[in-house]
């Protein structure tokens, strides 16, 4: 029960610092979760995030596998909530003052000053997946070709992890 | 700049809100905000594209999921607790099945080296994905000169230092924050 517990602590702490969305906190759950309290090993980790990206909903979901991971379904539920109730709670209490301050200096200081924040943050989260996963050189191949195709064209990101699958199981990456 | 909702002709109840949230949790993958706008906006016309956009700015200042964040403010507005609950609940219900619904086939198979390797390849996509992102957000930030050292700031001390998230984003808030403020006194 404490497992669950703790998880439930990390993630709702991890919440209220998850500017720009949970893609934003990739690297701090990493941290929290391999490195810290060596719940998960790196390959599970980035076995999971893979799968997130290959399922359907919202990005928060991730957050739903690592908890079912360490802790089975009181862990996923302990997590996804932990993850969406705080700043849910929050901003049910806070959006009708929130929207009258809407406009003012440092409203917008503070949405102008998160924004390079949440950037090096995901670049973060890409580089950390790259470590984790100890990508060789067909691997990087296939970031290359995704960041390449996902700039240039309109083409559905589904379509990408369509491809990067069978080329994985093709012993590619 | 307004962020209050219009009154459309029918309030949307409970089920509605609910299935009406569903449907967006369902049909996105990797982000589900398109298809939030796409349904509230277009489809259902629960708010107007303005309304949405003022909303979303709103969520997307806080912290959190975003489109959480968006459907308890949408379902707070048109049925209180209730409402919110619904919104949220509806959006994630579905994906949350289908998440367990892998994790228990990764539990089963996830030791396969055919598994792992085209686990492998999703997420070579994914992260191409992410660094995607990364770069088309950065070319949306104004004065860049000014702003994008606290991009690399960030990247040094998660990445490289491996420093604390939150101590990272109170400390960056404050610098990079008291710059904008700064800025947008000068005008």
């Amino acid at each position: 029960m404490s497992l669950v517990f703790d998880l439930f602590l990390e993630f709702a702490l991890l919440s209220f610092v998850a500017f720009g969305g949970a893609t934003a906190l990739l690297p701090e759950m990493h941290r929290v979760v391999v490195e810290n309290h060596h719940w998960l090993d790196d390959a599970t980790f980035t076995h999971l995030y893979a799968i997130a990206q290959a399922a359907p909903g919202p990005n928060v979901l991730v957050v739903t596998l690592i908890g079912w991971k360490v802790a089975g379904l009181a862990g996923a539920f302990a997590a996804t909530l932990a993850m969406c109730l705080p700043m849910s709670v929050l901003i049910y209490l806070l959006i009708d003052r929130w929207e009258r301050f809407s406009g003012r200096r440092w409203q917008k200081a503070i949405s102008i000053g998160v924004a390079p924040l949440a950037v090096g943050l995901i670049f973060s989260g890409a580089t950390l997946i790259a470590q984790a996963a100890q990508f060789g050189w067909e691997a990087w191949g296939l970031v290359a070709l995704t960041l390449l195709l996902s700039l240039r064209t309109k083409i559905h990101p589904l379509w990408l992890i369509v491809v990067g699958a069978g080329l994985g199981l093709l012993g590619w990456a | 700049m307004t962020a209050a909702i219009h009154e459309p002709q029918s309030r949307p109840d409970l089920r509605a809100l609910f299935l009406g949230f569903s449907s967006v949790g369902l049909s996105g993958f990797g982000g589900v905000l398109p298809f939030a706008r796409r349904m509230l906006v277009e489809e259902r016309k629960w708010m107007t594209a303005a309304e949405f956009n003022a909303q979303l700015g709103l969520c997307q200042f806080l912290p959190g999921p975003n489109v959480v964040n968006l459907a308890v403010v949408v379902g707070k507005h048109y049925q209180g607790v209730a409402g919110a609950v619904a919104a949220a609940v509806g959006l994630l219900a579905g994906p949350f099945l289908i998440v367990l619904l892998l994790g228990l086939l990764y539990d089963h198979y996830g030791s396969l080296p055919l598994a792992q390797s085209m686990l492998r390849g999703i997420a070579a996509v994914g992260c191409g994905l992410l660094f995607a992102m990364a770069w088309r957000m950065a070319l949306a930030i104004r004065n860049k000169w000014l702003f994008l050292p606290f991009t690399l700031l960030t990247v040094v001390a998660i990445a490289g230092l491996r420093w604390p998230m939150p101590a990272v984003m109170v400390g960056g808030l404050l610098l990079s924050g008291g710059v904008a403020y700064w800025k947008l006194g000068r005008k």
